[in-house]
Formats: structure tokens, sequence, C-alpha cells
């Protein structure tokens, strides 16, 4: 049950997750979305089909995954704010045309309401081809997802890099009082594609092969292409600022790291610790690409161990014991925690269930 | 034996260029395609349509891959380039986003019939008011010569060595035949570059479609025969026939559908 | 062949010879026949490559149909006549 108010509204309303976000990206300037319907992410397709025509936006019901994303490839190339997004199994689909948008230097928002927590690699790997990086944004609340959906469109459109933006069910589907930020309006990039460039003898061209016209260079040639796609993205790394929310660490014997909406839990099961005395502290990437190492490691200097929960087989587990490095033993106290649906339910999201993983970890 | 006119230089005598070496809309002639393909041809009839209907600073080709993505990077006119089979989504991202662009795809029959069936059905069903153009040669050039979904039957190609067998290997989609049966569609032809005559008719089908995508009529379609004599193992002289005998057969060249007023 | 003392051209090409792929495709597409390819001669990449006899008439389908651009077509003002 939402309150219909505009999306430059002030005030607070009550709102689903998959609304905010969808709102957000309105806010935030998107005017063009595709998707399919595939649950968690179906609600954020009806609301931006319902929302975008009003602001003069595009919102396309494409017929499948591909075309989604084909659709969104089309709109950034007119220098379109644009956005697109599924569930796991849907941004699978869309994983070749993720690599190639990436070497065609574009910007796009890629949502992913996933299904638990185990398309952590597939976010931060990339499941696509090639070597190339995405930003990843983990928002643990609709509050917080609309501040990342704001900064997801900023950074995409800075450094010409898609931008994922990794949810699920509870962000989805739970409602929380929220505000929706005012509308942003953004400049056409030079370039951008609407045909007016033609004829002048540097008509412009957007390829993942890259812009080197035959008239200027003998053609394409991939190796420099990609030598160039790899400073981009070097240059990308280096200037965004990693992320984290960090509670009680200083004087932490253990922290425990989580990511997305189980942070909450896990954040509430350590200051139950906290307030029981046990010394533990909280650390919760919002990036996860830029990871932020530096961070992990400096918190984890001289903590007795670290204990990883998310809903999945161990995923963050890797780029958590990559920053720790070996400073202290790093424990796995999540795993695959989902309901009969497999929509990401987790009966394990308890806090009571958590303290007692926790302790266990500190007793050791 | 008559002596030969000398051809190095422009007349002396008074005279009018009507014909130039390439069409004002490709930037350079060279490239590495092979001898005798028809591929070229119809680059230069599409893009002298594009110019000649004066539609140069609002057009957007999204190009599929094949051999003709060599001239992806050779054009005057905006491109965009996409994966095998998906032009049809980015030339509707384009055509929604910017609708007073006019999108063209150019696609093989490799990317668009075999990869992208579905994008350019749905395409058309949604009557975009897009041009997909598909050049046919009945194989996946690129690749070296494999059978694709638009090979006709006895055709030889390394993954029909003996001729394609509807036993073995299916039966060839009429493409452009779909696509008249579809309701979004205003105008369907095919075309073919295997004579002067051909290319000539073959330029007013895609004035014609330009036309409907003009008018926002809805969706349009120009399949355009070409010869591959490299992939249809024969000599570079003899591909012409080749494609009106073997190819023409099947995908019979005419208009199928023009919903277009007189 | 005409029995004509001269040849009434009313145009003429320009031939970028080393542009050529010795396709053969503007010898039968040619409508008064007066491209023929070389015999022995070839060109800088070693393909065979045509020559124009008197006869032309400006009707570009040289030009429509070879796939390398080989062709400039002209047409005179006024047709000349060519010995035969």
């Amino acid at each position: 049950m939402t309150l219909r108010m505009a999306p430059q509204a002030k005030d607070p309303q009550l709102l689903q997750g998959s609304e905010a976000i969808a709102d957000a990206m309105i806010a935030a300037g998107c005017r063009f979305f595709s998707g399919y319907p595939m649950t968690p992410f179906t609600e954020v397709l009806e609301v931006m089909a319902r929302k975008l025509p009003e602001v003069g936006g595009v919102c396309m019901n494409a017929e499948s995954e591909l075309e989604a994303i084909g659709m969104a490839w089309g709109a950034a190339a007119t220098g379109t704010p644009s956005a697109t997004g599924s569930t796991g199994q849907g941004l699978s689909l869309m994983q070749e045309s993720l690599s190639e948008i990436t070497l065609a230097r574009l910007p796009l928002v890629v949502l992913n309401m996933g299904r638990a927590q185990g398309d952590y690699y597939q976010a931060t790997r990339g499941g696509g081809h090639g070597d190339y990086r995405h930003l990843v944004l983990s928002p643990a609340d609709a509050a917080e997802a609309i501040d990342l959906i704001g900064l997801a469109f900023d950074l995409t459109e800075r450094w010409r890099n898609p931008v994922v933006v990794l949810g699920d069910y509870y962000l989805a589907h739970t409602a929380r009082s929220v505000t929706i930020p005012a509308m942003k309006t953004r400049e056409t990039p030079e370039w951008a594609l609407d045909g007016s460039s033609g004829g002048t003898r540097h008509a412009k061209l957007i390829s993942p092969l890259g812009t080197a016209k035959q008239r200027d260079d003998v053609g394409y040639d991939i190796a420099v292409h990609y030598a160039d796609c790899v400073a981009a993205t070097n240059e990308m790394i280096a200037n965004v600022e990693p992320l984290a929310e960090v509670e009680s660490t200083d004087d932490a014997e253990i922290i425990v790291v989580a990511f997305g909406t189980p942070g909450a839990y896990v954040r509430a099961a350590v200051r139950q610790l906290r307030s029981d005395g046990v010394a533990v502290g909280f650390i919760r990437p919002i990036t996860l690409f830029p990871f932020p190492s530096d961070l992990v490691a400096r918190a984890t200097q001289g903590v007795k161990s670290v204990a990883v929960y998310e809903n999945n087989q161990g995923q963050m587990l890797d780029d958590v014991r990559l920053a720790v490095l070996g400073n202290a033993p790093v424990h796995f106290i999540g795993g695959l925690s989902l309901d009969s649906s497999g929509f990401g339910i987790a009966p394990d999201l308890e806090v009571s269930v958590l303290v007692d993983r926790i302790r266990e970890v500190a007793a050791q | 034996m008559s002596t030969s006119l000398p051809t190095n230089n422009p007349p002396d005598e008074p005279s009018r260029l009507v014909d130039d070496f390439v069409p004002t809309l490709i930037d350079v002639g060279a490239h590495h395609l092979c001898p005798g393909c028809g591929e070229p041809i119809a680059m230069r009839c599409v893009m002298e349509a594009i110019d000649e209907r004066e539609l140069t600073a609002r057009s957007v080709a999204v190009f599929g891959i094949g051999c003709y993505t060599a001239f992806s990077n050779n054009l005057d006119i905006e491109v965009l380039q996409a994966l095998h089979g998906r032009a049809p989504s980015l030339a509707t991202g384009v055509k929604r986003a910017k609708p007073s662009t006019i999108v063209v795809t150019i696609q093989g029959d490799g990317d668009m019939v075999s990869e992208g069936l579905q994008e350019v059905l749905h395409a058309a069903a949604r009557g975009e008011n897009i041009t997909c153009i598909m050049l046919n040669n009945g194989v996946f050039g690129e690749t070296g010569g494999h059978m694709t979904a638009t090979t006709v039957l006895g055709q030889r190609t390394k993954t029909s060595l003996e001729g394609r067998d509807a036993a073995l290997h299916g039966r060839p989609i009429l493409l452009s035949s779909l696509l008249a049966q579809i309701d979004g569609t205003a105008f369907v032809a095919r075309g073919a570059v295997n004579s002067a005559g051909n290319v000539a008719r073959t330029k007013k089908l895609l004035l014609r479609a330009l036309t409907a995508q003009e008018q926002n009529a809805g969706f349009s379609f120009v399949e355009i025969l070409t010869m591959c004599p490299t992939g249809w193992f024969i000599e570079t002289e003899e591909a012409p026939d080749y494609l009106n005998d073997k190819l023409a057969a099947v995908h019979e060249p005419g208009v199928l559908k023009d919903v277009l007023g007189q | 062949m005409s029995d004509k003392e001269t040849v009434t051209t009313r145009g003429t090409l320009v031939i970028d010879v080393d542009a050529c792929k010795g396709c053969n495709l503007c010898i039968d597409a040619c409508p008064p026949g007066v491209l023929v390819m070389t015999d022995i001669e070839v060109n800088s990449r070693g393909y065979r490559y045509p020559q124009l006899l008197a006869g032309c008439t400006g009707c570009k389908a040289c030009s429509q149909i070879c796939p390398d651009f080989v062709f400039q077509v002209y047409k005179y003002d006024t047709p000349q006549e060519h010995r035969s």
C-alpha cells in the first residue's frame, strides 16, 4: 500500500522497496527502462511502466532479458540515462551484452533484485566473457537503495561503465518510510548518437571494437582499444571511493562482515552481543566492487577472529579473506538459507540464530 | 582485338561525373571482403538510398556481426555496433529513445535468422518504426561458410558438405514470408544484387522502406540476396547465376507487403 | 560486332586498376559489353582487371555492380565517335 505522490515530493512516504527504487531512478534522471518480468524484480518494471511515461520517459516490457539489455544498450547509446534489470537468472542471460556494453564504454545502471545472495560472484567478478569490471553497490534497505541508485547514475555517467545495484526479495517487498530526492536533469554527452554527425566526414561510432574509423586510421585495433579500456577501468577503480558501514570495530575482538539486507540482521545481532558485553564489531561493505579491502584490512588488524555471514556458499568470503590476508582466522557463519520457494526468504535471518553463530566463533 | 581506351584520368572532353568511386556515405573504398562479394554492392545501394532521401543527418545504422561489419567504421552516418543477432533490440532502444532518428539495421542471414530470429520477429510484431535490412547469402560467411537458417536445400556448406538435407538439417526459413504475415509490418520486400538491373530494383525497395519509416507506418524490411562465391565454393563469375538458380528460387525477390498508399 | 567505321561512345570511365580483385562481375553487367578483362597483365595485387573499349554509354552498371569501388563513370556532354 503506497501513498501516490509526485516523485519530487520531499515529504516522507511509506513505499515498498521496489517502488522506492523506481522513484529513485526517475529522480536520478533515468528516462529509459526495459525489463522482463521475473520475481522479485517484477514490481520495479511495473512501477516504471506506470511512472516513467509520466515524465516523458520510455519503459519497454521486452520479450526476453536479451531484448531488455539490447534495448537499454540502444537507448544508452543515444545518451539517454538508461537502466534495466532482472533477477539472477535474467542477469545470466544478459551477460554477453553486459561485457560488450562495457567495452563500448556506455553508461548503464543494472538492477539485480536477486534471490538470496548467490549472485555476488556474478556481480563482482562479472558473469560475462572478457576482462571487464562493473561497479557494484549493495543497499541494506530501501532508504539506502534510494541513495545508492542516485550514486549509481552519477558513477555510470562519470565513468562510462555499467554499475550494478544488487538488491533482493527483502529489499523489493519491504515497505519503509523513505524520502525521494528532487528530480535531477542530466546533460546529453557529446559522444551520444542522434544522427546529426552524419555527413560531417566524422560520423560518430559506438562499438565494442573501438572508435577508430577507417578514414582516420587503418581501422579497428582491438589491442589498442582493449588497452584503452583497461586504462579507463584502472582510473575508475582508483577514483571510486569504496564505501562500508562500520560499527564498534575499534576495540573489537571479533568482527562480523555481511552485505545487503541480511546486514541489518547481523548489525542487530552485533548490537545485542555488545549490550551483553561481547567485544564484537561489524563491517557492511556497501560497494562490493571496489571492495573496501583497505578498510577491512585496517579494522581487522589485531582481532582474534573474523566472521562472514552471507546467504550463499561463501562468495564475499573470498574478498574478506584477501583483505584480512592472514591477520586473523576467517570463519564462515553463513550458508544457503532458503524457503521452499527459492525466492530468497531466509529462515536463518533471525537475530537469535546469528547471535548464536557469532558466539560460537567468539568462543574458539 | 579492339584497342582499349585510356582510363587513368578523368576525360578532357566536356563531361559530367555520373557515379564516383565510392558513394558519398562510404568513407573508404578499400576492404578485405572476397572478390565478387555481394555485400559491398548492397552497402553501396543502402547508403545511396539514405543519401538520396536526404536522411544522412538523422540516420543511425545498427550493425550485426558478419563480413559486412567491416563497413561499421567506414560510413559517414552514425553507427552503433550490436552483437550477433541483437541489432533489432538495440535499434528499438535507439528509436524509442530518439524517435526523430531514422534507424536501420544491417545484418546477415546468419545473424538475423539463426542467432537473432526472436529479435526481428518481436520488433516486427511491435511494429517498431525501424528498417531492418538482411544481407542474405545463405551462409555464415565470416566464419568460413557454414549453414544458416536460410541455407537452401542442396546447398553445400562446410556443415552441410553433401548439400542441405531436409531430413538431417531441416528446411530454410523464409523470413520475409514470415514477416509479411505479421500485423506490425508495413513494408516487406526481397531484392538482389546479382545484376545492375537488380541493384536498381533493390534501391527502389530500400527507398520505399525508408518512406515507410519516415511515415511511421510500422516495421519495414528489405532482404537483399547477395553473392558469396567463397561460401558457395564457386568461381566469382558463376555467382550471379547461382544466386538466381539456387537462392532466388527459394527466397523469391519481389514486394511481399506494402501498406503505404500510392 | 558493328560494321561501322566508328563507334558512338557516350561515356567513359576512370578505372582504379589496383583496387580491382578480378571478380569479373562488371564484364557481364556491362550492357554494351565494352569491358574486357586483361589477358596477361595483372595489377599490383596479382589480379586481372577490366579495360574499356569504345561504345560506353555511361549507364553506370559497372560502378553499381562492382564490389570494390573500381569505377568512376562519366557521361560526355557530346557523344564521341571512336574508330572501331
